[in-house]
């Protein structure tokens, strides 16, 4: 009959419906509504090139950055793997799609948080930005008896903008389903993990999860692009000066 | 005679006074009300107990009556009594018995006598026979006469309070009219009617008691019965009977079960299902609550909260300020009076002169306004001033601050004389105008005074004029003084006086206007003041605090008084106000009822109370969000709270004073601020629901208003509705407000602007297409990218869709478009007859819904997809094991001594790519391969390359005798047999070895290639339909030497590999098994020319005897894939949970039991499979023992061979001719459908369970006693079997190949045997063992086998769902189709090099072909060999038959492919090949296809 919306505080499940919204914005701002699929066409706007140069087929993501630190209360001895999610038009043409970092501890520096520091650097060419890239992170580490368990899935999508980004990611892990497993789990150091770290990259199915926050990942991102505004893509301005645009 | 008696013992009590009967007391309930009749005899003169012993003795009255009465007599006595209550015999006569005793206990003789009374239903015995029947007393004979008299006597009291009744018949003559004949109207032909039926005894009694009546006869009618009317009762009832299934339950109480239907609801709130029009919203502002009055309020507090109360009164009177209102209007009546006076009287305009009195009218009513608004705003000023002064009076009391509130009073100054003159003004004209107006009272009054005057005075002379007279009458005087009575001269009017007008004036001034000069106040109220910290507050006053601090309110939002949300929970602050400022959006899809807020308050952790309910007003349906306002709504409750701390507490009286005097009672009370409006959506349009009924829902009053509520938000868009309402509810045209309205519906009313008859769906579209649409369907990117969004299959997994349209080329959509359209062309290309395309197309349709239905459920997600958990320990069960055996595995050692198998870990199949998966043969040994023949040695023995399937069963297997040929042993080579694997078209092949038993122990790899559209995902990899051929191949090495003289310098061998067999295992299999362990029996032709079985070989050792039991060759391989795939098993799981939510037509209660049976032996024996329910074709749950009914056989096996046993045979072969299709494959091993014989036999084409259901029915048919088993065997997998009772022993038979094999057989396919399924039962395997060898399959034993339909629940008798079916006639086909195709393949397969063709040979093969259909391949092996070589002559000749069913043309061809007979490459190398279809009823084809290559001996 009714049905019981929390109010603007609480979300409820009109929160779940924003994974809907996770695509580009391109593809947000033109999708035609009733419409599925329609992407965003290129126009032939190659006035503004060289006429010399042939029109490009592709445009190019290079990102580059670290994954720097990682703020988990309680824990310690973590390390992180870091993967790339893009879409079937997205190929990856030169840097590392996938890594692992090193353990690392707290120190008596910065109480409170792990630093990696951890490099990533990877290229990108893509005729679609349906897909834009997506960066997932898992954190593992020791638990109280020394086995090797999951503290924090999360991802975010590479910035659009060229230019130097910092983000934090809220990290989180799913839970037991009931109580008394979440008590083997923790005997047995097998705690309930994503299937696939990229889940959390995905929002399909992500409903009938739960999950606990577990702490944040801070990434710093330096992204360049190119031909994307070439082939009719406006990203806007980043915060960069104009050079950057091109590479 | 039913009787039934009751002793009641009293205990003896010997009092004598109690002599005197009582009471009798009867209820009779049917015909009279009970009558508790008293009746108190007094029989004083005789001995009284005596009497009354008689009296009793024979009150055996007989109530004749018919009724259904329970007759209660109570006779009391103080002696022992006995009372046979009553008894009812079968014409319900009523009998009434008492018996009383003597004194004491009756003796033995007396309550024998009592029983063995017998009671006669007949009245007139009763009377006369009792009497001397009866023994029960000796006094009787005695005192008969007395005792006759008292009889009377008792019948006469019995007669005051009770009618007897009598029976007998009432003469007509009786019931009529003296002198008149009865006359019968229905004789006269009139109409009747039919009376309702009432005995001839009942109608007597009833005539006997109307007649004792007085007029008794009018109730009777002319034909001398009595009135009636016709009979109103219906012949057969009208409420259907009620049969019931349960034992034990009324018919009436037993439930019932229906299927929910969904409630097309009658309520006016609800939207019909059929307009609904998705959800609207309604949000609800709540911003905060403050308390006017809370118990822990301190006095402080009561008098702040009046204050602030006041004050707010203060300021919107203030605001409205009407004070000075009136006062303007009164300056403005005054002058205007003033102007017609002066100017307009000159003038004479008579309006004006009218209009002063009206205006002096108008001015006394304003004043008075004026001076009740003036006296109102200062007494509202001064309580403000006086209620400041107590605070602070109590705060220096209490020497503590509660509340920051802090009262300033501004003065403004005002100028004293100009003040003082306006005032002097105002007062002069005030008391001119009072003055005025006394005049005019006066000289009204005066006017009154003078009639008056004038009346009384005519009415004194008129007295004094009667006093004379009465003079004369004396006595008629006293009278008149009554009458007139004597007038009072009227007192004339007072004239007013001006002083003390003026006096009232100037008091009134002083008591409800400022002074002159007085300094104008105004009153400022703030929150500015401070209050004083806890701790210095003397400790009453702390623990109100405290309990302040404690308490929190929060506020439930009921929407048609169900509680929808709730506000969280805020703690009241310490001026007593709570901030919410939440807003809930209520989405609903009907008009609310009610919209109600609850305030509940919680005291410390525990305590919530419901403090008040406030009922919103739900907003007109032109308020929406965003311009609604917040209103505050008051509440207030009845609660009566007392506080032990300085908190005045609510509905208790406290006071101010110090001696307590002056008591006030405040109860809890306050505001809520919140606002309610309608949503607005996404595209603005307000989320109204529409008013279902406009007449309930909005008052009429309100619809002529507004214009969204009377025709609805949608009403708008239609100009004749608004139009029509506009003319309804007489809009203003001259209003500005209306403008625009009014000239929309000019326009639209006068016509000149078109209002389009048409309605246009998403009118907004083309502003968000970015696109035309024609250039959208035109372009190839648009169109991949939507093609691939949609998952179709091509282009499910197309990687980088270019930018450019020019970079897509049109072949990228010439397959899709082709096979959307060749969706319903048949093209019968590939398939023989019109039949079996139609059927594949058919097949086609159904494999797409399905899996259209598996891509929806794909994205339908369940925990297990996405998190992987350890399982929840099971007490007791395998696996983890309970909490304890998980925590004792943590001490386990790390590295065990002996370490135990693990199992590989599985890889989910998303992540794999090309060249990731490879497939592991392992061929480890092959047992009794044929053997070379000697092409000259003409053997002719008659062996027995088969047996029976009688003697198999009959004869003990030893009876073969070994008639061997000596010159076996001295030929040089038997055998040299490589398996050659090929999968996907990659060919790997094992080294060589010897012999017809031959040990490789070889691991071949073959990489797993093609991928269906480069897709990994489970359930595209489940599709493989690629198959996995084994092939047994014998090297054979010839002499190439050309020349003799060379023969001594070098070896020249030429290798020509011979097919000997294959085994054939579909990808499927493997992948759905993860491996593949153990010996298969390999497929060998009937015929292998030149080669031949040596089965005596075996027969002296002891080992390989036991083997040779069963026919043909065997390999044992090891099969399985790497990395091990997680087979989709939680797909097809939720697939299976998809599909039984389809409807089904069992009943529910037999699903509940068949899934209660089904948990109930998986949790004994997990790892067997039970099966109850399986599903139709058309997606239905089905019981399973509905596939089972026997049917006959087609009459042309029957009539085939004249031995029964054979027909078996026969019959097994038929349905193993129906071609094989993995449902798995089919359907995306999503699950199993099962489609029952018919749709088989029509589709032919099905999978295990089809044929095992159809051979089966056809055993069943046949007489047999037949079960289906549902089991596991190599290489299927879970299958479905057939297991007879032939001779006391049990037959195992395998429906896909027709193969059949004893229990005890050591080479049966089938390992494991779960449940056996007959036509009305089902039984699950509870032994120990579940192989067929170590197992009795005697069902009969519960132990053994658990029965689903047992005593507890017994068969209902389940229809089956087979239809006997007409098997159509046979079509004969033409071979040379197929030969011609074929001959082609080899051609084509043989590219570099020249392909001859051996015509004799082809129609000598030929001839062969219908010899081996006839015998079924058997016992023609040496015939071939001898027949060719008579042919033929010089000639190495090696060929075999192949036997098929037939489907399609392409396995065909793959058949013929991988025995590798085109590969041989010597130069002059002839082919043969002939082929052969013999069709059985329902066109079941057999297909028998020869191959032969030839090469001449030089």
């Amino acid at each position: 009959m009714y049905r019981r919306w929390g109010g603007r505080i609480w979300g409820g499940f009109g929160d779940l419906g924003d994974f809907a919204d996770r695509e580009p914005h391109e593809e947000k701002r033109s999708a035609a509504p009733g419409k599925f699929g329609r992407c965003a066409v290129p126009s032939v706007t190659t006035a503004t090139g060289a006429p010399a140069m042939a029109a490009p087929s592709v445009f190019l993501l290079a990102v580059s950055g670290e994954i720097e630190s990682g703020e988990f209360p309680g824990f310690d001895d973590l390390y992180c793997k870091f993967s790339f999610v893009y879409g079937q038009d997205w190929v990856p043409t030169a840097g590392l799609e996938e890594g692992i970092s090193q353990i690392t501890s707290k120190s008596s520096v910065s109480p409170t948080t792990l630093v990696w520091n951890f490099p990533i650097d990877i290229t990108f060419k893509s005729t679609n930005p349906f897909g834009w890239p997506q960066i997932v992170l898992s954190v593992y580490g020791p638990d109280f008896f020394g086995h090797d368990v999951v503290r924090g899935y999360g991802a975010v999508h590479v910035p659009f903008v060229p230019g130097r980004h910092k983000r934090t990611i809220a990290m989180f892990v799913p839970e037991s389903t009931s109580r008394l497993q979440q008590l083997t789990s923790w005997f047995t150091g097998r705690r309930p993990e994503f299937t696939d770290p990229k889940v959390v990259a995905q929002g399909e199915g992500r409903e009938v999860t739960r999950v606990r926050s577990q702490g944040f990942v801070t990434v710093s991102f330096n992204v360049m692009t190119k031909d994307l505004h070439k082939l009719g893509y406006d990203v806007g301005q980043g915060p960069g000066p104009q050079g950057l645009q091109g590479l | 005679m039913g009787l039934w008696y009751k002793w009641f013992y009293f205990p003896y009590i010997s009092f004598r006074k109690y002599l005197i009967l009582n009471h009798f007391h009867f209820f009779s309930v049917s015909e009279l009300p009970p009558i508790p009749s008293t009746s108190r005899i007094s029989f004083a003169e005789l001995s009284v107990r005596q009497r009354m012993r008689e009296k009793l003795k024979a009150a055996r009255v007989r109530i004749p009556q018919k009724s259904c009465v329970i007759d209660l007599s109570l006779i009391r006595n103080t002696h022992f009594i006995l009372l046979a209550l009553c008894c009812v015999n079968l014409s319900w006569d009523i009998y009434f018995f008492i018996s009383e005793f003597q004194d004491d206990f009756p003796s033995e003789e007396e309550a024998y006598n009592f029983f063995t009374f017998n009671f006669d239903a007949v009245a007139e015995k009763m009377k006369t026979g009792s009497r001397k029947k009866n023994g029960l007393n000796e006094e009787e004979e005695v005192e008969e006469e007395d005792e006759q008299e008292e009889d009377e006597m008792l019948q006469d009291i019995l007669h005051g309070f009770l009618l007897s009744s009598n029976v007998s018949l009432v003469p007509a003559s009786e019931k009529m009219p003296r002198n008149r004949q009865p006359r019968y109207l229905e004789d006269e032909g009139l109409y009747t009617g039919e009376r309702p039926f009432v005995s001839q005894s009942n109608q007597n009694i009833l005539e006997n008691r109307i007649l004792r009546q007085d007029q008794g006869k009018e109730w009777f009618g002319d034909d001398g019965k009595i009135l009636a009317l016709p009979n109103p009762i219906k012949q057969s009832s009208t409420r259907p009977p009620i049969f019931s299934l349960e034992e034990g339950i009324a018919p009436e109480l037993e439930t019932v079960y229906r299927k929910a239907i969904k409630m097309t609801s009658t309520n006016q709130y609800f939207v019909g299902p059929g307009d609904f029009q998705g959800l609207f919203q309604l949000d609800i502002d709540i911003s905060g609550l403050i308390f006017t009055h809370h118990p822990c309020f301190s006095r402080e507090h009561v008098l702040a909260a009046k204050l602030a109360q006041l004050y707010d009164q203060y300021l919107a009177r203030k605001q409205k300020n009407l004070t000075k209102l009136l006062t303007d209007k009164l300056h403005a009546l005054r002058s205007a009076v003033q102007y017609s006076m002066e100017g307009g009287g000159g003038d004479g305009v008579p309006v004006a002169q009218q209009s002063i009195p009206e205006y002096k009218m108008e001015i006394r009513q304003t004043r008075r306004l004026r001076d009740a608004e003036q006296e109102k705003d200062r007494t509202l000023l001064k309580t403000i001033i006086k209620v400041w002064k107590q605070i602070k009076s109590l705060r220096d009391f209490q020497k503590f601050t509660n509340t920051p509130m802090k009262l300033y009073l501004r003065k403004e100054e005002v100028d004293q004389k100009s003040d003082e003159k306006a005032y002097e003004a105002e007062i002069q004209a005030e008391i001119n105008e009072l003055l005025e107006e006394c005049m005019e009272e006066y000289e009204k009054k005066m006017e009154e005074y003078k009639t008056e005057l004038h009346d009384w005075k005519s009415w004194k002379k008129t007295q004094s004029k009667k006093k004379k007279k009465k003079d004369t009458h004396a006595e008629e005087e006293s009278e008149d003084h009554d009458f007139g009575e004597e007038r009072i001269k009227p007192i004339p009017p007072k004239m007013a006086n001006s002083l003390e007008i003026e006096q009232q004036v100037r008091e009134k001034a002083d008591s409800c206007r400022r002074k002159p000069g007085e300094p104008i106040l105004v009153p400022e109220l703030t929150l500015s003041g401070s209050i004083t910290p806890t701790e210095q507050c003397p400790r009453a006053e702390v623990l109100r605090r405290e309990d302040v601090k404690k308490r929190s309110a929060f506020i439930k939002v009921l929407f048609n008084s169900k509680e929808v949300s709730r506000t969280v929970t805020r703690p009241i602050s310490s001026d007593f106000r709570v901030h919410f400022g939440q807003i809930f959006n209520l989405q609903i899809i009907n008009w609310p009822e009610s919209l109600k807020l609850q305030i509940y308050e919680t005291t410390g952790i525990s305590s919530t109370t419901l403090l008040a309910e406030v009922f919103l007003p739900v907003p007109e349906t032109a308020v929406l969000t965003g311009s609604a306002p917040l209103e505050e709504i008051e509440f207030s409750s009845d609660q009566r709270v007392m506080l032990d701390h300085e908190g005045v507490g609510s509905g208790v009286s406290f006071s101010f004073e110090a001696d307590g005097s002056n008591k006030m009672t405040f109860m809890t009370s306050g505001k809520v601020s919140s606002s309610v409006s309608w949503a607005v959506g996404e595209k603005g349009i307000p989320l109204i629901p529409p008013v279902a009924q406009q007449n309930t829902g909005i008052p009429s009053a309100l619809k002529n208003i507004d214009a969204i509520a009377s025709i609805g938000t949608s009403g708008l868009t239609d100009m004749k509705k608004l139009a029509k309402w506009a003319a309804e509810a007489k809009l203003d045209p001259n209003d500005p407000n209306n403008a625009a309205l009014m000239q929309l519906i000019m326009i639209s009313t006068s016509g000149e602007a078109h209002v389009p008859d048409f309605f246009r769906l998403e009118q907004l579209q083309q502003e968000f297409n970015f696109v035309s649409d024609e250039e959208f369907n035109r372009s190839k990117r648009f169109r991949l990218l939507q093609l691939r969004s949609e998952e179709v299959a091509e282009f499910r997994n197309y990687k980088q869709v270019p930018l450019h349209e020019r970079e897509i080329s049109e072949k990228i959509f010439q397959d899709y478009e082709k096979r959307v359209q060749e969706r319903d062309v048949i093209d019968s290309k590939n398939y023989l007859d019109a039949h079996r395309a139609v059927v594949a197309s058919y097949l086609q349709k159904v494999r797409e819904s399905v899996i259209k239905r598996f891509l929806t459920a794909k994205h339908h997600f369940i925990l297990s997809d996405l998190v992987n958990e350890e399982e929840i320990p099971g007490l007791g069960s395998e696996g983890p094991g309970i909490l304890g055996l998980g925590l004792f595995k943590l001490a386990e050692p790390k590295r065990p001594l002996r370490p135990r198998r693990k199992e590989r870990k599985k890889v989910t199949a998303q992540n794999l790519s090309d060249g990731d998966i490879k497939l592991l043969v392992n061929i480890i040994r092959a047992y009794d391969i044929p053997v070379r023949k000697s092409v000259m040695s003409k053997l002719q023995q008659p062996s027995k390359s088969s047996r029976s399937f009688n003697e198999m069963f009959a004869a003990s297997p030893s009876a073969q005798s070994p008639p061997n040929s000596p010159d076996w042993a001295f030929n040089q080579v038997l055998v040299r047999p490589f398996v050659e694997v090929s999968f996907q078209r990659t060919v790997c092949r094992t080294t060589t070895a010897e012999g017809p038993s031959p040990c490789w122990n070889e691991e071949l790899e073959l990489p797993f290639r093609y991928a269906p559209n480069g897709d990994y995902s489970t359930h595209s990899l489940q599709s493989v339909k690629d198959e996995v051929f084994i092939n047994v191949f014998d090297e054979v090495l010839h002499d190439a030497v050309e020349d003799d003289r060379e023969r001594g310098s070098g070896i020249h061998t030429r290798i020509e590999r011979h097919w000997l067999g294959c085994v054939k295992i579909p990808f499927t299999t493997i992948y759905f098994q993860a491996r593949i362990d153990g010996t298969f029996k390999v497929n060998i032709p009937p015929v292998l020319l030149g080669y031949s079985k040596e089965k005596s070989v075996g027969m002296e050792r002891g080992f390989d005897s036991v083997r040779n039991l069963s026919e043909g060759s065997y390999i044992t391989l090891f099969i399985t894939i790497e990395p091990q795939l997680i087979p989709g098993e939680s797909v097809r799981e939720k697939m299976n949970e998809m599909l039984k939510k389809f409807d089904t037509q069992e009943d529910e209660k037999l699903l509940q039991a068949a899934e209660k049976y089904e948990a109930e032996c998986t949790s004994k024996f997990p790892s067997r499979q039970c099966l109850t329910t399986v599903i139709d074709l058309d997606g239905k749950t089905v019981f399973i023992t509905r596939y089972i009914k026997p049917l006959n056989p087609p009459q042309e096996l029957l009539d085939a061979v004249p031995d029964r046993s054979q027909t078996a045979e026969l019959v097994a072969r038929y349905v193993a001719l129906i071609p094989f299709l993995p449902d798995s494959v089919s359907f995306a091993g999503i699950c199993d459908l099962w489609s029952t014989s018919d749709q088989f036999l029509y589709l032919l084409a099905g999978d295990e369970e089809e044929h095992a259901v159809l051979l089966c029915n056809y055993f069943l048919g046949m007489g047999k006693k037949a079960w289906l088993v549902i089991g596991n065997a190599i290489p299927e997998g879970p299958t479905a079997y057939v297991l007879t009772l032939e001779q006391s022993q049990y037959v195992i038979w395998n429906p896909s190949t027709g193969c059949f094999y004893g229990q005890y057989d050591t080479f049966c396919p089938l390992q494991n045997v779960y449940c056996l399924i007959s036509c009305d039962n089902i039984w699950f395997n509870m032994q120990e063992y579940d192989s067929p060898g170590r197992m009795y399959f005697d069902i009969s034993k519960p132990k053994l086998w658990k029965p689903f339909f047992s005593r507890s629940l017994p068969f209902p008798g389940l229809r089956s769902i087979q239809v006997l079916m007409d098997l159509t006639v046979v079509i004969s086909l033409s071979y040379c189709r197929i030969e011609k195709i074929l001959k082609d393949k080899i051609m084509e397969w043989r590219p570099t090099r020249p392909t001859r063709w051996n015509r004799y040979c082809t129609s000598t093969l030929r001839n062969f072909l219908p010899l081996l259909e006839q015998n079924q391949g058997k016992d023609v092996e040496d015939d071939h060999q001898a027949e060719l070589q008579k042919q033929l002559g010089d000639y190495r000749v090696s060929g075999f038959p192949i036997h098929m069913p037939y489907s399609e043309v392409r396995p065909l061809i793959e058949a013929v492919h991988s025995t590798r007979v085109h590969t041989i490459d010597v130069s002059n190398v002839e082919f043969a090949l002939a082929a052969y279809i013999h069709a059985y009823p329902q066109n079941v084809l057999s297909i028998w296809i020869y191959v032969a290559s030839l090469v001449r001996n030089r």
